[in-house]
């Protein structure tokens, strides 16, 4: 084998690995969409998924609730703490609720709050969705004339897209009143002007603007853990290795489709 | 049947618990307030808006009196504003309009000051007499080069 070939033969590998991950990816992208989006079809489709609904509704939602309060409560006592520092060399402590309202509206309510909901429920999802799976819980509702897709899937998507915007909100006013803890009962900033910086500097759009990002997170959120599972291996490992493919695929998607969504916005 | 019935009770809070934030952030802190606008406008032009954006207080004697509703440029040379009053503001037809900073470093506003005529301007008039933004750094120019000759 001359010089050349062993070049040529490194780049022909190179490059076909490359591609080969991009069409993976691509790939998967639109089988999760296409799955997501038939199973969302379903939706008005009879039999009605209600009782199933609701009980994805307690599991995401309700389950969901505290540690969402916890993380909430603990970003905006620091971002009071850090944002108290930073602004007090100007001799701008007035500002400090706009800047914590600020950020945890419209960034780290729906960041934070999505990476807590994808660690707390997504995980659950693949895992459970996948471990049916392994079971061949699905043939059996197949078997049983019952669409898993329906019956498995779109309680899920559906839950997600509503419990995530509902789960944000609250982050955010937990963050807003834990920053006016910390702001105004310790460290002594003006307590009106906490509040009315934060109403005057904070429009509807940056309101809007998180809300979106909360409903577009809720939607990948759910079609990504929910295809993770459902097209997980059937084994042991398979499931483990799902779990932590929807973990971290939605996580870099939120970062990456927060980006996009906010330079619309700005 | 029984654990169903706590579930969807513990769904039903949670739900109204979540509408509830949502309706805080949007009345309280986003100001939807009552859905249409209130108020009433007015138009002023300016030479130099200094950056005002719409959103921007308007107040009378420092106390805020409405918001900014769009700045937009007309005859490729003057900024035109539609100011947003509140309803029971009167302002006087020869009131003058002024973009000013709050501090040093702080948000443009316009201020308006009321002039001495009896009759007042409805919606959609215009504050003939106005200034514009006070310019710092036009300001500082100027004293440097009116300290040279």
């Amino acid at each position: 084998m001359n010089h050349s070939s062993v070049k040529q033969s490194f780049l022909a590998l190179f490059f076909g690995r490359l591609g080969r991950y991009a069409l993976h990816g691509v790939e998967q992208v639109g089988d999760a969409s296409m799955l997501g989006l038939r199973a969302l079809s379903l939706l008005f489709v009879r039999p009605w998924q209600g009782k199933h609904f609701i009980l994805q509704l307690y599991a995401l939602g309700v389950g969901s609730m505290v540690i969402i309060i916890i993380t909430g409560a603990f970003t905006g006592m620091v971002l009071a703490l850090q944002g108290y520092y930073t602004l007090a060399k100007f001799g701008s402590e007035s500002l400090l609720g706009a800047g914590v309202g600020l950020s945890i509206i419209r960034e780290l309510g729906p960041v934070l709050g999505a990476f807590m909901i994808i660690g707390r429920a997504g995980s659950s999802i693949t895992a459970e969705i996948g471990i049916m799976r392994v079971t061949e819980q699905t043939d059996a509702l197949e078997m049983m004339a019952i669409n898993p897709m329906q019956r498995i899937l779109l309680p899920r998507i559906v839950a997600t897209v509503i419990a995530v915007p509902l789960l944000v909100s609250i982050f955010d006013i937990v963050g807003i009143a834990s920053g006016y803890v910390v702001g105004v009962e310790l460290l002594g900033v003006n307590q009106g002007a906490y509040m009315a910086e934060l109403i005057a500097k904070i429009t509807m759009v940056d309101i809007y603007g998180g809300w979106i990002k909360a409903i577009v997170f809720g939607f990948m959120i759910g079609m990504i853990c929910t295809f993770m599972g459902y097209r997980s291996e059937p084994t042991t490992e398979g499931v483990a290795k799902s779990t932590t493919e929807a973990v971290v695929v939605s996580s870099v998607g939120v970062l990456i489709i927060d980006y996009i969504i906010t330079s619309f916005f700005l | 049947m029984k654990a169903y019935r706590r579930i969807e009770m513990s769904v039903g809070v949670f739900v109204l618990l979540g509408i509830m934030a949502i309706g805080w952030l949007a009345l309280k802190v986003g100001q939807v307030g009552g859905l249409g606008e209130s108020g009433y406008t007015l138009v002023a032009s300016f030479n130099d808006a200094g950056g005002m954006r719409s959103g921007g207080d308007i107040m009378m004697a420092g106390v805020t009196i409405g918001r900014i509703d769009s700045v937009t440029l007309t005859n490729n040379e003057q900024a035109t504003m539609v100011l947003r009053i509140n309803e029971g503001v009167k302002i006087t037809e020869d009131s003058f309009a002024s973009v000013r900073t709050k501090g040093i470093i702080g948000d443009r506003y316009v201020r308006i000051t009321q002039g001495s005529e009896d009759t007042f301007l409805t919606s959609g008039q215009e504050i003939e007499e106005t200034e514009s933004a006070i310019n710092i750094e036009d300001l500082i120019s100027k004293y440097i080069f009116s300290g040279k000759d």
